[in-house]
């Protein structure tokens, strides 16, 4: 079988899981399916499905990036303390994505010039920037404040346009920009053939470590983009903000058929797999499963796809 | 009435729109060295996954030892006794040569704790066996190609096969490694082994086997005793048609020097010097380890210098990456197509626009598909790919399609310098004379070639001017007239020429 029937095979694989999940839960509790509902779980989707786009890139060169929950909550809290300072919000937006381009491509810095495993590379600046956060907000939340600025930047997570909330456009911005960016043009390109052989890349002429470093850049940048929503939705921001969501990311990556050692792959599968994450986060609320039980059924579902995936790749 | 170990009848294999095999018939007998030959894509690996339980067959029988087999996994046909040492090494780098051996078979003593001093005690017997002379403590990482090969072949006879199937065992092999290898052969006979020899050397299947079987685009064209064939007529059973020359030598002028390396010195190079010229194929001969390939790579900058420069066109080159080097119009096909020459999981087109990426695309790097498709497509009507469309899977394809594919990626970027290493590893005789046939255009093109090679004949064949390399440094220059096979192998090794 080749790769493009694997892809498609792994691809209806994850819908199908989707399908039954939905389709179970639905039975038990019919608010499941009200318009209401479903948004919901789009919009508590979006942060997930926005750090596993660019968790997307990194997995699909062979690395992994346990950094993002960090940068999402050190992005958030200076944001929030940028829009309670008084400044302009679309600055602040900015500016925001900017910071977390930079961390990651610090990230990208760190592997490629420094030579160090993406895992033990991006686990110390989780740490780090864990610990750069809580000193920042001396570990209480910061609020954005109640002024125009403060609401306008406020609406990116409680607004709503045309009845859907916001963070749902964002993530179909983003969906749609990382589909084209990966199927369309050169870095997307690059991006899959480091993944699959980094050394006959790097001997075609292509600076795999800029690819590389890029790749980390993006993946910081999204995470501000969630960092941003986060704020805005709750209009502060915490210090604990996003950790364990790194988890969260690679899982949804992961259940999307990607690869955790590059290379094949791709951005509809991370759709899904978000989707799945969490559709099984408000399924198992809905039916009143306490919080332990929740982690319990998440763990299994992951591993039962993933070992379902490795049985249709023999 | 021959005694067969092995017999396999009317064996067929479909995969999804292709019929890989089709009625083949294939037999060995007990002590004897059976050839399988065939171009690339005629079927011989099908076939010999079929045997090992790699693949299942779609019909047809294997008889093995007399009785009907069926053989579900690899393992099931080792535990039998059919042990293949396949041409791309299989060894784990950071385990020790005996480590390697008895991987998984490892002697147990008290506690079911490895018995080290027995695994090295067997493990050095049997590469005294093959006339290694190393210590199996060492990490098998360390080790040459040549040598990590020979620990393959100890591996499949600490397995006791009484079948050994070698895929171009002597393709990484040094002329002293070859004759040890075929002694070894010769005793595995004597001791009523057989052996299934598949090479694209026909000399070496004249010297050590017993007969050959031919294969051609799945289907089995001939057996016969060695004794009544000869080179020709093997090489026409394999394509079909007669090769009135095996190196179509281009006649013609060389142009005027075109790239110069002066001084070229690293870890691997001592001062290396030397030119090419426009519409030149240089020859780079030597011995394994004599620095080939870390030239080539040192370059294109993927290897660093430590002192000298490259000048093109009396132009000095500042070269520090690959990216560097392709940008100024050089291009380098790696002698090891599946490691770092190819991305495998990638399709023919991907795998062929990978250089020039950037030619083929436009505002915000969004690549121009279409014309990508278009030139891809140029490249495999030029060349004669055989691959049933541009988005095929580069894994899926033949030895010698593969290494076309690697060649056609540089081209693509359009070079003025082509650097060729082993371009011929692991293709069959017909593939081989496309791709000289292709190398000859480049250069009437006046493209400069350096064309790196293990294979004297080639090198001599192909070469208008031959460099020789020993330890890292250029022992000598000849040029075709003066050239033989004598003069290139005492350079090789380190002897002047009287």
């Amino acid at each position: 079988m080749d790769k493009n029937n694997i892809d498609r095979l792994n691809k209806y694989k994850s819908i199908i899981l989707l399908i039954v999940f939905s389709g179970i839960i639905a039975i038990i509790n019919p608010r499941f399916l009200t318009m209401s509902n479903l948004l919901n779980i789009l919009r508590q989707t979006s942060v997930n499905a926005i750090i596993a786009a660019g968790m997307t890139f990194v997995i699909l060169t062979g690395g992994i990036d346990l950094s993002v929950g960090s940068i999402l909550a050190i992005v958030g809290a200076i944001a929030a303390s940028l829009v309670a300072g008084g400044m302009n919000w679309m600055l602040v937006i900015l500016l925001s994505c900017f910071l977390g381009a930079i961390i990651g491509l610090l990230n990208g810095y760190i592997i490629t010039k420094g030579k160090v495993q993406p895992f033990i590379a991006t686990l110390a600046t989780m740490t780090l920037l864990r610990g750069a956060t809580l000193v920042f907000t001396d570990g209480k939340p910061i609020s954005i404040g109640y002024d125009a600025g403060a609401l306008k930047f406020a609406g990116f997570g409680t607004g709503y346009f045309m009845g859907i909330p916001i963070p749902i456009y964002i993530t179909l911005i983003v969906f749609g920009l990382v589909y084209y960016v990966l199927r369309q043009t050169r870095f997307g390109r690059y991006v899959y053939a480091l993944g699959g052989n980094e050394e006959a890349t790097a001997l075609s002429g292509i600076n795999t470590k800029r690819i590389k470093a890029y790749v980390y850049g993006i993946s910081g940048l999204l995470s501000a983009v969630a960092g941003i929503i986060i704020t805005a939705r709750l209009s502060s921001a915490q210090s604990q903000a996003g950790s364990g969501y790194e988890l969260d990311a690679i899982a949804a990556v992961v259940l999307g058929g990607t690869s955790l050692s590059g290379g094949t792959g791709g951005i509809l599968g991370t759709v899904i797999g978000a989707l799945i994450i969490g559709i099984l986060n408000n399924g198992l609320n809905l039916m009143n499963v306490s919080s332990y039980y929740q982690l319990l059924a998440k763990g299994l579902v992951i591993l039962i796809a993933v070992l379902l995936d490795r049985k249709a790749k023999q | 009435m021959p005694n067969y170990i092995l017999e396999m009848k009317n064996i067929s294999k479909e995969f999804p729109g292709v019929k890989a095999l089709d009625q083949v018939d294939f037999k060995v007998q007990e002590g004897g060295v059976m050839a399988l030959l065939g171009e690339n894509g005629a079927g011989k690996s099908t076939l010999m996954k079929i045997l090992t339980g790699v693949y299942e067959k779609t019909s047809g029988e294997i008889r093995y030892m007399g009785s009907p087999v069926e053989f579900r996994n690899p393992r099931e046909s080792q535990i039998s006794g059919i042990a293949i040492i396949h041409q791309e090494l299989n060894l784990l780098p950071e385990l020790t040569i005996g480590e390697n051996i008895f991987l998984g078979r490892e002697p147990l003593g008290f506690a079911r704790k490895i018995n080290w001093h027995q695994l090295y005690n067997d493990a050095g017997k049997l590469l005294s066996r093959l006339g290694v002379m190393e210590d199996p403590r060492r990490p098998c990482g360390e080790l040459s190609v040549g040598q990590q090969q020979m620990v393959e072949i100890a591996k499949a006879l600490s397995l006791d096969a009484k079948i050994i199937i070698m895929d171009e065992p002597t393709d990484a092999l040094t002329d002293k490694e070859t004759q040890q290898l075929f002694k070894v052969i010769a005793e595995l006979k004597a001791e009523g082994r057989s052996i299934i020899y598949i090479s694209h050397r026909l000399k070496e299947i004249f010297e050590i086997c017993d007969a050959v079987t031919v294969l051609r685009d799945g289907r089995f064209i001939g057996e016969d005793a060695v004794e009544k064939l000869t080179e020709d007529s093997l090489i026409e059973m394999m394509v079909g048609r007669r090769l009135t020359e095996q190196f179509p030598r281009l006649e013609g002028n060389v142009g005027k020097p075109f790239l110069e390396v002066k001084g070229l010195t690293n870890r691997y190079l001592k001062n290396v010097s030397f030119h090419v010229n426009k519409s030149e194929i240089l020859g780079v001969a030597g011995l394994m380890g004599s620095g080939r390939t870390e030239l080539a790579k040192t370059i294109i900058g993927s290897l660093g210098k430590a002192s000298g420069s490259i000048y093109m066109d009396q132009q000095s080159l500042e070269i520090r990456s690959p990216e560097d080097a392709i940008k100024l119009g050089i291009a380098y096909v790696s002698e090891d197509r599946k490691g770092n020459g190819l991305v495998l999981g990638l399709s023919v087109k991907e795998n062929m626009s990978l250089s020039s990426l950037k030619a083929l695309t436009g505002f915000m790097g969004i690549i121009d598909k279409g014309q990508e498709a278009e030139r891809a497509q140029h490249y495999i009507k030029n060349m004669s790919i055989k691959t049933p469309g541009l988005n095929q899977i580069v894994k899926n394809l033949s030895g010698g399609n593969q290494q076309k594919v690697s060649i056609a990626k540089c081209l693509m970027s359009q070079p003025k310098v082509l650097i060729l290493d082993e371009p011929t590893r692991g293709v069959d005789v017909g593939a081989k004379k496309e791709i000289y046939e292709l190398i000859n255009a480049f250069r009437r093109e006046g493209m400069s070639i350096i064309m790196i090679s293990s294979e004297i004949p080639e090198i001599l064949g192909m070469s208008d001017r031959i460099l020789v390399m020993h330890e890292g440094a250029v022992k000598g220059q000849l040029l075709r007239d003066e050239a033989t096979q004598e003069k290139i192998l005492r350079y090789a090794v380190g002897m002047g020429v009287q």
